[in-house]
């Protein structure tokens, strides 16, 4: 089994406005397509500024700086030239606290499509009702899709914004501490899903919760105060890690 | 990924319209804005002289006199205005915000004060009218007073409530434990705290009513002579100027504009000054 | 009650004299209906209620009033002003909270507040020697070219302009009420919760799509406060419109000609009222009015007050 390289970071440093230090120093790590890589350290270690990195979420706030090279299918997103909306149509998202918007279910999960131009009543039907399948959610409110979404539980509604992210046919997301706001029930309920979804993409998944990682990654990077300090498959993180460091986190010795 | 290049181009342009668009409408407001004080500046400062201050105004048509009378009847409204109404606005915001915090009371008050706010300042006037200018006769000073009034009321009375809830419950509390009783509490510890706000708001309020005109016009009415009786009617600057500008010399213009400028800017700094002072105070809770 | 008589004296004190100065505030609002009622009771046993709302004529010499009259200036410089208002005011309030850089929002947010704090009366002036002129001589016989023969569009823009009419109080009312739904908004728009902008950011929404489908919708309760709240104050506007209105009690279709509001109607005729039938008539319209803006101010509050809830879910 040979795996593709999705994407490559590159001697990575990030600084955000107006600070001199970098938040991330010199990270080269891979993605493996159609993987799940975890994320994992203590509070305030980068994993979030890293995954935020790629899909370039920091260019909202002005004044941040990218340093070095992050490459999707051998291209470096982080140039000038690299089209924010194209990266973000590869490279989807899903945020800490559900994020419904301001709209019913199947408005919703239409959103992104409608942005790119699909306006056919019945093609929109179909992704929508594929989306909402593939996350699980179709069985629950295929008979509301045009409630308002508010009204959907904590879990659904984390459900409805992973459907919304899959319509749009991404080939990478991105997980940000999905479940950390979630009950045990929906979190277990996520986690199948993401361990499911990496049959269609490439998932790189934040949280702060190892036994989570150890549950559905494939690969796990371990950081450290900006730095990546070891970065493996899970299984051996988890058993066997080379560093001291990775070990003392492991073992719960801090963090 | 779905991913129609000509589909992102028309969104893009779309999208550079309608935010320039919106930077035009800004740019439209600040445009009115200088048009206007310009104009007032233009024509009020040529008109600017010290008889102005000095001398009362001349017979109609009859170049040369002053706005005296206007400008201290208009100090003598607003100054009783101010006497009237901001200690039971004060006092009334204090009660909400203390005695009955968080009861329905409270918060009925609060509502009906912030419409009151908003309430056409004419129908306060024919209100005044109905009760302090019918029963004696005549127009007169303390009407006009009491309109103005009528109107700081509920302005300085949103603003002591707004002040007072922002001081911490905490520091309420440490004073009770030292068996302080609630009035003390509030004369000592809570007005002291909450003092620059509710200066600021009571300042506000004035410039507020110093440029009304609808609530004098037949309250205080107005007046071609000196008079410091409020019992009688009394010119003000803001009725002068309805009245100067309506008017067919262009003597009048002139003089409406210069009071127009005085007003005008006073207004400009006074709100200007406190607004900075409220900024700069309670900068990390706006 | 037992405890309160055990408090000290100063507080008993104080505590009723602040308690009457709150109480003072119902006071006003009932006795201010209470005595427009009572000075009104002699149009209304005349005129009646729905008669006097319907009646166009205003004649003081014939002693028949109506407020019909008034009230279509009223409503006619109301709704052109917001409608003017509205699209600009939403437009500042995008820029304030989404377009401009940082340094400029407060400068920026200031001047649009010093549009609200400058009096009625300068506006009114300024509206009478400079809008008028221009709107007399370049603005309104352009768009009589531009419109005029046009069906049913065109009796909009009849009549001689001479910049005093329905068509200048309006804009003059419009640039007035602008600052309070522009801060509102802008208010609104600012309390949009950073992660669901993200999220529509993520999806590969553009700057524009994000305002458009994200904040603006989030912020619909307020914006719509904003709205009702300027609705409620161009209706009770008196000196901006006195000077470019012209106090002529008519209805006509064309915002080329001279009209007359409540408001203005009450600064022109009060004083000159020698009837007790006329003046009566005159507290019957301001009666009407302080209900009207009542209901709407109390409208607008309701709004903002659900607003304010919905953030803090």
């Amino acid at each position: 089994m040979s795996e593709n390289l999705k994407m490559q970071v590159k001697d990575f440093y990030f600084y955000y406005a107006g600070s001199k230090e970098p938040a991330l120093k010199n990270i080269n790590m891979p993605v493996y397509e159609k993987q799940v890589t975890a994320l994992i350290g203590p509070s305030g270690c980068g994993k979030t500024t890293l995954l935020r990195s790629f899909n370039r979420m920091h260019d909202l706030y002005h004044g941040n700086r990218y340093k070095g090279e992050i490459l999707l299918d051998g291209e470096n997103i982080l140039t000038d030239k690299m089209d924010l909306i194209e990266l973000r149509s590869k490279v989807g998202m899903v945020f800490q606290k559900p994020t419904p918007f301001p709209m019913n279910i199947f408005d919703n999960i239409a959103y992104g499509l409608r942005l790119r131009g699909i306006k056919n009543k019945s093609e929109l039907q179909d992704r929508v009702e594929k989306a909402l399948k593939q996350a699980a959610l179709w069985d629950e409110v295929n008979d509301r899709l045009n409630e308002p979404a508010s009204g959907l539980s904590g879990g659904q509604q984390q459900r409805l914004v992973i459907a919304r992210a899959l319509a749009v046919e991404p080939e990478v997301l991105l997980f940000d501490e999905p479940t950390s706001a979630l009950d045990p029930i929906s979190t277990a309920k996520i986690e199948e899903l993401v361990v499911q979804l990496r049959e269609t993409v490439t998932i790189v998944i934040v949280t702060h919760n190892m036994q989570q990682a150890a549950r559905v990654s494939d690969y796990t990077a371990f950081m450290y105060l900006g730095e990546l300090i070891e970065f493996d498959k899970t299984d051996i993180i988890f058993t066997s890690p080379k560093k001291e460091l990775t070990e003392k986190y492991i073992s719960g010795k801090f963090g | 990924m779905i991913y129609n290049p000509n589909v992102v181009k028309r969104r893009k342009i779309r999208g550079y319209i309608a935010l320039l668009l919106s930077t035009f409408a800004a740019g439209l407001g600040l445009f009115w804005l200088g048009f206007i004080l310009f104009d007032v500046l233009r024509h009020g400062m040529s008109a600017i002289n010290l008889d102005l201050f000095l001398e009362d105004p001349a017979p109609p048509g009859v170049p040369g006199g002053g706005l005296r009378n206007a400008f201290v009847g208009q100090l003598l409204i607003t100054f009783f205005a101010t006497i009237i109404g901001v200690p039971i606005g004060l006092l009334a915001g204090t009660f909400i915000a203390e005695y009955a915090r968080g009861t329905r009371f409270a918060k009925i008050v609060s509502i009906l004060s912030d419409i009151m706010v908003s309430v056409p300042s004419i129908v306060v006037g024919t209100f005044i009218y109905a009760i302090m200018v019918m029963p004696v006769g005549h127009f007169n000073g303390w009407a006009g007073a009491a309109a103005l009034a009528f109107i700081m009321i509920p302005v300085v009375l949103r603003t002591t409530e707004d002040m007072l809830s922002l001081v911490p419950w905490t520091l309420r509390e440490a004073a009770f434990a030292l068996g302080a009783s609630y009035f003390k509490v509030i004369k000592d510890i809570v007005y002291r705290a909450a003092i620059t706000g509710i200066l600021t708001g009571v300042i506000l309020s004035i410039a507020r009513v110093a440029g009304e005109t609808a609530p004098l016009l037949f309250t205080s009415f107005n007046n071609s002579f000196f008079t410091l009786n409020m019992n009688e009617p009394m010119s003000s600057l803001t009725v002068t100027i309805f009245v100067y500008a309506m008017g067919p010399y262009e003597d009048w213009h002139e003089k409406a504009w210069a009071a127009a400028f005085i007003i005008t800017f006073f207004i400009l700094i006074v709100t200007i000054f406190s607004r900075s002072i409220i900024y700069w105070k309670y900068k990390s809770k706006s | 009650m037992k405890k309160f008589l055990k408090l000290p004296f100063a507080d008993i004190i104080f505590a009723l004299i602040s308690f009457s100065a709150a109480f003072t505030v119902l006071t006003l609002i009932f006795s201010t209906i209470l005595v427009l009622y009572n000075e009104s009771s002699l149009a209304i046993h005349k005129f009646g209620i729905l008669n006097f709302l319907f009646t166009v004529d205003w004649d003081p010499v014939q002693e028949i009033f109506g407020a019909a009259s008034s009230l279509y200036g009223t409503f006619v410089t109301t709704v052109l002003s917001l409608l003017i208002a509205i699209p600009i005011s939403i437009g500042i309030a995008i820029f304030l909270s989404e377009i401009s850089p940082h340094i400029m929002k407060t400068p920026v947010g200031i001047a649009i507040e010093m549009l609200a704090a400058i009096p009625s009366i300068i506006y009114g002036m300024w509206g009478l020697f400079t809008l008028a002129p221009i709107m007399a001589n370049y603005i309104e016989p352009a768009l009589q070219k531009v419109f005029g023969d046009i069906p049913v569009i065109g009796k909009l823009f009849e009549g001689t302009p001479m910049g005093i009419d329905l068509f200048t109080a309006s804009i003059i009312l419009s640039i007035m009420i602008t600052p309070f739904i522009a801060s509102v908004s802008r208010d609104s728009f600012n309390l949009t919760p950073n992660v669901v902008k993200e999220s529509a950011y993520a999806l590969g929404a553009t700057h524009w799509e994000v305002i458009r489908d994200i904040v603006i919708p989030y912020a619909k309760l307020g914006v719509y406060g904003g709205i009702v709240l300027a609705l409620g104050r161009a209706l009770g506007e008196t000196m901006a419109v006195a000077f470019v209105l012209g106090n002529n009690h008519q209805i006509t279709p064309s915002l080329f000609e001279a009209a007359a509001t409540i408001t203005v109607t009450l600064a022109n005729e009060f004083t000159e009222a020698d009837t007790d039938i006329y003046l009566s008539s005159l507290f019957y319209l301001a009666l009407i009015l302080f209900v009207l803006s009542f209901v709407i101010l109390a409208a607008a509050k309701f709004f903002l007050l659900k607003a304010e809830k919905g953030y803090s879910r």
